[in-house]
């Protein structure tokens, strides 16, 4: 294999990026410096009146109980949602990679709730769910089991959870199957033939080849829970009761949109942002060192 | 120029000017946040004021929700797009007029344009909210509503109840409650939509007790909350408490969301706006009825007057004399009487003329509908105190879900109701402390 693949002069590496650059530039870049300068700045909603505050808003963002709060819930929401969607997905999808009658269609339909839309699966659990109109709402009512995400905190943290990790599955159940079926049989084969047990072949062989896969879902699993479950906790909870449900990124949403304060939501961005570099880089450096390629 | 680029304009001013024969009218944009029944109303209004003249044309837009709608016209204005007219919801007034230059005042307006325009004539409950402390009118009142008790008659004869008289009280609404929950109503006695609107701004008013200092805000943005030193706040918090532990109660939410729970016959007694009629007149399968919210007899001078809720138009600022002489003649043309009177009585909106009211009021209308006047009556129960006209705070979208959180963790059995109240005040003031200081500027 030849590698050093080079061009002469800089001209046409530089051309080749320079769509990529520019989307980069103007569609992360731009507005990500924006939420930096404007987390320094106290600003009315229509923007007549600003006053540089330095470090206020970060400093105001840290004293505020909800915001730690915040954090506790995100912390809870992430890990079930990304333990819950990863097994769960991971399960289903050893399930369907075995020989067995329809599997293309077990397949296809698993794959469906990936194209639902956020809002949208929220609606369709607060249909089930909902105190008054959920059907197995009512049914837990009837097996005299306390069901009231309105008012009890951990009901709507379960409910949201359960939305976004039913959600998440089809997307990692989908790469799983795919990671599943890379796998060379003739490494299956000889397991078997030294007599392993399906079990034993799972955890030695095929839990350690998938690897890669895993490490890829986790960092995009990270970044779901993160960011893109917005839409379900905004139609199930509203981040309520009580702020039960109120995750960072729902907190950026309604300090910024309900508050109008502008300030202090760009501060919390800017943490998030950290965040989750740091989070990515922290993936990067130690756990990808466990990952077989 | 080139003779042959005039050649192309002209021919361009040509074919635009085939497309649109009013070439000289100036276009109004009004951004709004009416869906269904509501849109059509916009619709049709925009539609007749457009037939009825030919120098303006309003155009309306439908922008989402009440706070995308806000929202909207805030990022329009940053980026000096605002549309003409904002429809704003009434939470949304003090955010609106602490910013100057973003609006234009419609008393200002209305002179400036040499409209007839007479601030006496409309009803001071409703426009009251939209105005100054002085009395001068901020915004044009639109929509506008108030709370009222929705209640299954049905029900009420199920559980040996007097359907024709019900309860005026709170002790006996929750007198009521416990019958209705012992004859089969075991999940919901009786429960409420707009958990502060109902628990904390409608419950001041109607007791005529403050919320804050400085008139509930109207005075200034230095305004403290107080309403936690209240005995009847006090009381209320702590009695929902109970019941909804009892099971007496059962909470529905922040927003509207809930009031399926009365149509579908769940909740027999449900506390919401005025403007729910269209959905039960729609969906209720039993005989319904309102009346005026219920009220604790021993504070004194209770029941004062209820305050509204809904939506005003908000002009923008920083448009050209010719245009706000347009928004003006179309606000003169919605204040019309008999516009009123068709508005009000086939949408249910509250008229927001004292001449508008007394006409569908000579004609008979309420003998048969009621459930119409109900919150008109609420309104003009009494003349507004200090206390009861209303209240504007920066910010209070969000001190709304700050106030909500705090009532949510009393009914959980986090906290108990004084000191959810006491957690609801304070930090509802940090949030106008901060407002404060990039409002005064």
């Amino acid at each position: 294999m030849q590698k050093n693949a080079s061009f002469k002069g800089l001209t046409i590496p530089l051309l080749l990026l320079l769509p990529q650059l520019a989307i980069t530039v103007v569609f992360f870049y731009w507005p990500a410096s924006q939420a930096v300068w404007q987390s320094f700045l106290l600003q009315d909603a229509f923007g007549t009146s600003t006053e540089f505050v330095w470090f206020e808003n970060y400093q105001l963002l840290f004293t505020d109980p909800g915001y730690l709060k915040a954090f506790w819930n995100t912390a809870i929401f992430s890990t079930f949602v990304c333990v819950l969607s990863l097994s769960i997905a991971l399960l289903f999808a050893v399930m369907a990679d075995r020989q067995i009658r329809g599997a293309e269609v077990y397949k296809t339909l698993l794959i469906w709730p990936y194209a639902v839309a956020p809002a949208i699966a929220g609606v369709l659990w607060i249909f089930m769910f909902d105190p008054s109109l959920g059907m197995l709402a009512r049914g837990l009512g009837r097996l005299g089991i306390a069901w009231n995400p309105r008012l009890n905190g951990n009901d709507a943290m379960t409910l949201v959870i359960l939305a976004a990790t039913w959600k998440q599955i089809s997307y990692n159940f989908l790469f799983f199957l795919a990671g599943l079926q890379s796998i060379p049989k003739s490494v299956i084969e000889a397991a078997v033939i030294d007599g392993a047990r399906p079990w034993r072949r799972f955890w030695t062989i095929v839990f350690p080849l998938l690897s890669p896969t895993t490490f890829f879902l986790l960092v995009v699993n990270i970044v779901y829970v993160f960011f893109d479950t917005f839409g379900i906790i905004d139609t199930v909870t509203g981040g309520g009761p009580s702020g039960h449900t109120e995750t960072l990124v729902y907190k950026v949403y309604s300090d910024g949109k309900g508050g109008s304060n502008l300030g202090g939501s760009a501060a919390q961005s800017v943490v998030l942002l950290i965040m989750v570099i740091g989070m990515t880089a922290i993936q990067f450096r130690f756990i990808e060192r466990r990952v077989n390629y | 120029m080139t003779v042959k680029s005039r050649i192309l304009m002209s021919v361009a001013a040509f074919a635009l000017a085939g497309a649109t024969p009013a070439l000289a009218q100036t276009e109004i944009q009004w951004w709004h946040a009416l869906t269904g029944a509501n849109n059509d109303v916009v619709v049709r209004l925009s539609e007749e004021f457009n037939a009825s003249q030919k120098d303006y044309k309003v155009v309306p837009a439908y922008k989402g929700s009440y706070p995308d709608t806000l929202n909207a016209g805030i990022a329009a204005f940053r980026a000096n797009a605002a549309p003409h007219i904002l429809q704003v919801f009434e939470v949304g007034t003090g955010t609106m007029m602490s910013a100057r230059g973003a609006v234009k005042p419609v008393h200002e307006m209305m002179k400036e344009a040499g409209e007839t325009f007479d601030p006496k004539s409309y009803l001071p409950a409703i426009t009251g909210y939209y105005s100054t402390a002085k009395g001068d009118m901020l915004s044009m009142p639109f929509n506008s509503s108030s709370m009222v008790m929705w209640y299954n008659k049905d029900a009420f004869k199920k559980a040996g109840l007097n359907a024709d008289a019900p309860p005026k009280t709170w002790p006996e609404v929750f007198d009521a409650a416990k019958k209705l929950k012992a004859a089969g109503f075991d999940k919901c006695g009786f429960s409420n939509a707009w958990a502060t609107w109902a628990n904390i701004e409608q419950l001041g008013a109607w007791h005529n007790v403050p919320l804050s200092t400085k008139v509930n805000g109207m005075e200034g943005f230095d305004a403290v909350l107080n309403f936690n030193q209240s005995p009847v706040f006090q009381k209320h918090w702590a009695n929902l408490v109970d019941l909804q532990k009892e099971g007496v109660y059962s909470y529905s939410g922040r927003t509207n969301t809930g009031e399926g729970r009365f149509t579908s016959g769940e909740c027999p007694i449900f506390l919401t706006s005025s403007a729910f009629f269209g959905n039960v007149r729609a969906n209720a399968k039993f005989d319904w009825a309102n009346a005026p919210m219920p009220y604790y007899p021993d504070a004194a001078g209770a029941p004062q007057n209820s305050i509204i809720g809904g939506a005003s138009l908000w002009v923008m600022g920083g448009k050209s004399a010719a245009e706000y002489k347009g928004v003006a003649k179309f606000f003169s043309f919605l204040s019309d009487v008999d516009r009123q009177v068709k508005l009000h009585t086939e949408s249910g909106y509250l008229p927001i003329t004292k001449a508008a009211y007394e006409k569908v009021k000579a004609s008979g209308f309420y003998k048969d509908k009621p459930f119409l006047e109900t919150p008109l009556l609420q309104l003009n129960n009494k003349e507004p105190t200090e206390n009861s006209r209303g209240l504007r705070y920066g910010g209070l979208v969000q001190i709304r879900d700050v106030w909500s959180e705090e009532l949510e963790a009393a009914l959980n059995g986090q906290k108990t109701a004084k000191a959810a109240l006491d957690a609801a005040a304070e930090r509802g003031n940090t949030m106008l402390r901060q407002f404060e200081r990039t409002a005064s500027r």
